[in-house]
């Protein structure tokens, strides 16, 4: 599987991650190694295996419906670039 | 199903609802903070909520408990597998940067809702699944020039997304779905079903064909927050999509937003390029997996629902399917019904219960079955009054506006006002023989062949009487008398 430059541009767009135009051809290549590298995982047959959720058997634990937590706001805002009234406070975003 | 005619003939709509509705728990999905409505900014928010490195997910079973009941009450499969996904995407109120969510394997699979519709008549429309999901934080735009502020109390609230099948074909039947859900939720207590604190909201996903052919291209419109609005943004998306088509135009595939306060919707074109979600299961939770023992116990206590109490209605009470339909929309009503309905008429009790008693509800502001004036017990002992013929149907109206005037008891307001209806024969005879002597010439039209003239007579013996005479005992007496 090969990616070309304008898949690595979606991505990144999609990541929110900004990449000069100039390190996406190389990052192409890079990319299609890792894939490729991966791929060959399909080289096993696997028919008839179950997926492996975990490598312990165990099931989803659960909690009871009980209040133990929140009541932080100040450690919840700490390390907030910017906050004003106990929010959060963000350049504007309307849609 | 209505059908629209344009210029270049009929249009038919395709309505397929997706309802956002919280669960009821005191914590969250996968975080032991509260989800109390109205608490200060930012205070119900644990670590894991705000998306902390580190922070784990943990289920909450009541989250779960409560979805498995909800497809239940929905007649719906449910699936002992699910699993939990991440869907990706960046928005200010998202801290994760995506929302977990259930994709490939939700907990409830297909069922089915039946509508009621105002004609009495009933429709089934299909569930698509439910799932469950964490809610966003809220985001306020309006307290900041350039700041948007971002309180996460509601971050990571259970959220059961609701999907239905494309069945709807009218603004009508997306509000008798909207209803019944919730009538549902709210029998369930899974969700308290109120549209206007954003506990219930509702994305609509709506097309347009000619009548018999395949689905066109639909739009979406995003939370839609009360059942006025989700109907009035239908009929105008579909008058939208109608002037595009006959125009030969095409339907773009879009989110659009409705605009409550103008009437006017819009696209939101920003939500186009984030829809690649990337969904992948989310690798911090593995795969729910529930006992069918525990599904069949929960069903074994399951409340009567809706429509099943709506059948025992007609069939116990003989009601008609309106009045059934009406009263069980809601469980207090339905309760309400039958305590009053307990050893009384049941169609008389429904008369008034339906009536004159939610007319008064609905007129008198802040009153509900919990604190009106007129309780069970009473609007029963008004309801004895007629049934024993102390009084006539026609002055209980009055009585029980005094009743729910001052929040006496009925025998107390016609005992004050002398209202007791005049059921003595050597009475009302006297009347009746004085009327006749003293009107020969109505007299000979009626025994000449003038039959509704006994009308007149029994209104000036309720003249005579200021209303009081037993109306049944009138007609008899006039009868024996004049034939």
């Amino acid at each position: 599987m090969a990616v070309d430059k304008d898949t690595v541009a979606r991505i990144a767009k999609l990541a929110r991650i900004r990449i000069p135009e100039e390190q996406q051809e190389a990052l192409t290549g890079e990319l299609t190694e890792i894939l490729n590298w991966v791929e060959q995982l399909s080289e096993l047959d696997t028919e008839g295996v179950e997926p492996m959720t975990s490598v312990v058997a165990m099931s989803l634990p659960q909690r009871q419906d009980v209040v133990t937590d929140g009541n932080c706001a100040d450690k919840v805002l700490k390390n907030a670039p910017e906050g004003a009234h106990g929010f959060f406070a963000v350049p504007k975003v309307v849609e | 199903m209505t059908i629209i005619e344009g210029k270049t003939g009929p249009w038919e709509m395709v309505i397929g609802l997706e309802v956002h509705a919280q669960v009821i728990a005191n914590s969250k999905l996968f975080s032991g903070a509260a989800t109390a409505f109205g608490a200060e900014p930012n205070s119900q928010v644990s670590l894991v909520d705000a998306a902390m490195p580190g922070m784990l997910p943990v289920i909450n079973e009541m989250a779960v408990e409560q979805a498995v009941k909800t497809g239940l009450g929905l007649n719906a499969k449910i699936n002992l597998f699910s699993e939990f996904e991440r869907k990706n995407y960046f928005y200010a109120d998202l801290p994760q940067g995506y929302q977990i969510s259930q994709f490939l394997h939700p907990i409830v699979g297909e069922g089915t809702i039946i509508l009621d519709l105002e004609d009495g008549k009933t429709r089934e429309v299909g569930i698509e699944r439910l799932h469950l999901e964490q809610d966003a934080g809220k985001s306020l735009h309006d307290q900041h020039p350039t700041m948007s502020y971002i309180d996460l109390n509601r971050s990571g609230v259970t959220l059961m997304e609701i999907v239905s099948k494309p069945d709807m074909r009218s603004a009508e039947e997306a509000g008798a779905y909207l209803r019944k859900l919730r009538s549902i939720l709210r029998y369930l207590g899974t969700c308290d079903g109120n549209m206007d604190e954003g506990s219930m909201r509702a994305d609509v996903n709506l097309s347009m064909r000619r009548p018999g052919e395949p689905f066109g291209t639909r739009t979406e419109t995003k939370n839609v927050n009360s059942i006025r609005f989700v109907q009035q943004s239908i009929e105008l998306e579909a008058k939208r999509q109608v002037a595009i088509l006959e125009e030969g135009g095409t339907i773009d595939q879009e989110t659009r937003l409705f605009d409550a306060s103008k009437g006017t919707s819009r696209s939101m074109r920003s939500k186009e390029e984030a829809h690649d979600y990337r969904y992948f299961p989310d690798p911090d939770l593995l795969p729910l997996k529930i006992d069918a023992a525990w599904v069949e116990s929960l069903k074994k206590d399951l409340p009567e629902l809706p429509d099943a109490k709506k059948q025992r209605f007609i069939d116990e009470f003989g009601l008609p399917v309106y009045d059934a339909g009406v009263l069980v929309a809601d469980q207090e009503t339905a309760a309400f019904y039958e305590t009053v309905a307990k050893g009384r008429d049941p169609k008389l009790t429904a008369n008034w219960v339906i009536g004159d008693y939610f007319g008064a509800l609905n007129r008198t502001s802040g009153a509900n079955l919990g604190n009106a004036p007129v309780d069970a017990a009473k609007l029963g002992g008004l309801i004895d009054l007629i049934a024993d013929g102390t009084i006539s149907g026609r002055t209980a109206k009055e009585v029980f506006e005094a009743m729910w005037e001052s929040g006496k008891d009925a025998a107390a307001i016609v005992e004050e006002k002398g209202l007791k209806q005049i059921s003595d024969t050597g009475a009302l005879e006297g009347i009746v023989d004085q009327l006749i002597a003293d009107n020969p010439g109505q007299v000979e039209q009626y025994k000449g062949g003038n039959a509704k003239l006994i009308g007149w007579f029994v209104g000036q013996v309720m003249k005579a009487t200021q209303g009081k005479a037993n109306p049944g005992m009138v007609n008899q007496l006039l009868k024996k008398k004049l034939d």
